[in-house]
């Protein structure tokens, strides 16, 4: 086995949009760390190399309640953002809560295929899922599993493992023996030092058991990635930015496309903050993520304004800002 | 005959001595039950009050799909297969607000199925 430096090389740098987030995977060049990529390649079996994907969570095709009277327009733009920015992500991965149920014979397939078509509109190598409660929490994953595939699983991309977690289709938030068997013996081949990219629903800590912030077993979950030294965690459900770092992982939390909740610190209500007309897109604001040495990377909240963006025109504008940034 | 009823209400006497000393500290121990439904998308009822020290059995019974019943503060997760009564024993001994949650999706509005335990 060749050493390999312990030092963190995962950098993953970028913005997100108002839609989502998008990440670069950057290992070090060739002059400064050619010599650990190569090493890596070796032990992984693919040598790292430089590739963007965006993070979506949270669209709730087909919901219809008062805070979010644009239905799936944030989405669309969201789409058009992505397909606008110069170099197309390698993947894009969305991370449940692809619809919003609906118990009307019919309605929750053809909110799956209203979803399917609005993501078929993205200019991306690759795309993935994972279900989100009101995806596969009522039916066990049955209609998820008819339009997606499997609930759980995991592959290879330049040089990153990725693992896709259920942790919603017991019903419960947890992802259950079986797949925690799994995934110890999907993990088995890599080396320690293996770039990692997990992604799943809900949070894999106790963000805020109270308002169902958790995965039960998510500390199991976090004891099998615990020996891998290039973790990063990507997850959606709450509805809004969190960073959390813990061991060698770091949990990322994305925006929602449908609505905000508030920050559980403030002691609001878990409640939707409420749509604003005057200021539709106040919680689609963006976020630059960067390195911030030596391990936590900074986020800084850009905030929108109405003078600036309004309505429709304006998500797309802020979204363009975003590209810029 | 007399003789055999006085020693009938002797005995009498005797078993129900033992009786009341056998079951006098069961009856001391004895939980309070406390009867809980759920139904989409709410607990009934939606506050319980018990005191400090109290033993108290919650008996929960869904009455249409499975429900959860969560508290990280008690340390119970149960499933509440409909029809079927779930006995949950608590006991708190540090007063204040605990809130238990139904954590079994159960449709659309599931995020607001919760009760308070307040604990005096």
């Amino acid at each position: 086995m060749v050493p390999v430096d312990r030092r963190k090389f995962f950098k993953i740098t970028g913005l997100t949009l108002g839609a989502g987030a998008l990440y670069r995977f950057a290992p070090p060049a060739l002059g400064e760390g050619g010599g650990l990529m190569n090493a890596l390649g070796r032990q992984n079996g693919e040598r790292p190399t430089p590739f963007s994907f965006v993070q979506f969570s949270d669209t709730h095709v087909g919901f219809d309640g008062p805070p979010d009277p644009l239905g799936t327009k944030a989405f669309e733009r969201a789409v058009e953002t992505v397909n606008a920015l110069p170099e197309p992500p390698d993947l894009v991965l969305f991370t449940g809560d692809l619809t919003h149920d609906s118990e009307k014979p019919g309605e929750h397939a053809a909110r799956m295929k209203r979803f399917r078509e609005i993501a078929a509109g993205l200019r991306a190598t690759r795309i993935q899922c994972v279900p989100g409660e009101h995806d596969a929490g009522l039916d066990g994953g049955v209609l998820f599993r008819e339009n997606f595939g499997e609930t759980y699983y995991s592959f290879d991309h330049r040089g990153v493992h990725f693992v896709a977690l259920d942790n919603v289709s017991r019903g419960k938030p947890a992802v259950g023996p079986e797949q925690l068997a799994w995934l110890q013996k999907d993990l088995e081949r890599f080396p320690k030092s293996a770039p990692i990219v997990v992604f799943t629903h809900r949070p894999l800590f106790d963000l805020k058991p109270d308002w169902e912030w958790f995965t039960s077993d998510g500390d199991r979950v976090m004891s099998a990635l615990a020996p891998y030294e290039n973790v990063t965690v990507l997850y959606g459900h709450i509805h809004r930015e969190h960073v959390h770092e813990e061991g060698h992982a770091t949990h990322y939390a994305s925006r929602s496309l449908i609505f905000a909740f508030p920050d559980p610190e403030t002691g609001a209500p878990k409640k939707p903050v409420a749509f604003d007309p005057a200021k539709p897109f106040e919680n689609l604001g963006l976020r630059r993520v960067r390195e911030r040495p030596p391990a936590r990377p900074g986020v800084e909240p850009m905030e929108l304004t109405l003078r600036e963006y309004a309505g429709t025109v304006g998500i797309q504008q802020l979204l363009r800002k975003g590209e810029e940034s | 005959m007399k003789t055999a009823l006085r020693f009938l209400a002797i005995a009498s006497v005797v078993l129900a001595t033992v009786a009341s000393v056998v079951s006098a500290p069961a009856r001391a121990d004895e939980p309070r039950v406390i009867p809980v439904v759920a139904k989409r998308f709410e607990f009934e009822p939606k506050e319980i009050h018990v005191k400090k020290g109290e033993n108290v059995v919650l008996e929960v019974t869904s009455q249409d799909v499975t429900h959860g019943l969560f508290s990280r503060k008690f340390g119970f997760d149960e499933d509440l297969a409909p029809g079927k009564t779930v006995r949950v024993p608590i006991r708190a001994d540090e007063a204040g607000p605990y809130l238990i949650l139904c954590d079994h999706y159960c449709g659309s509005g599931h995020g607001g199925m919760k009760m308070t335990i307040v604990v005096e």
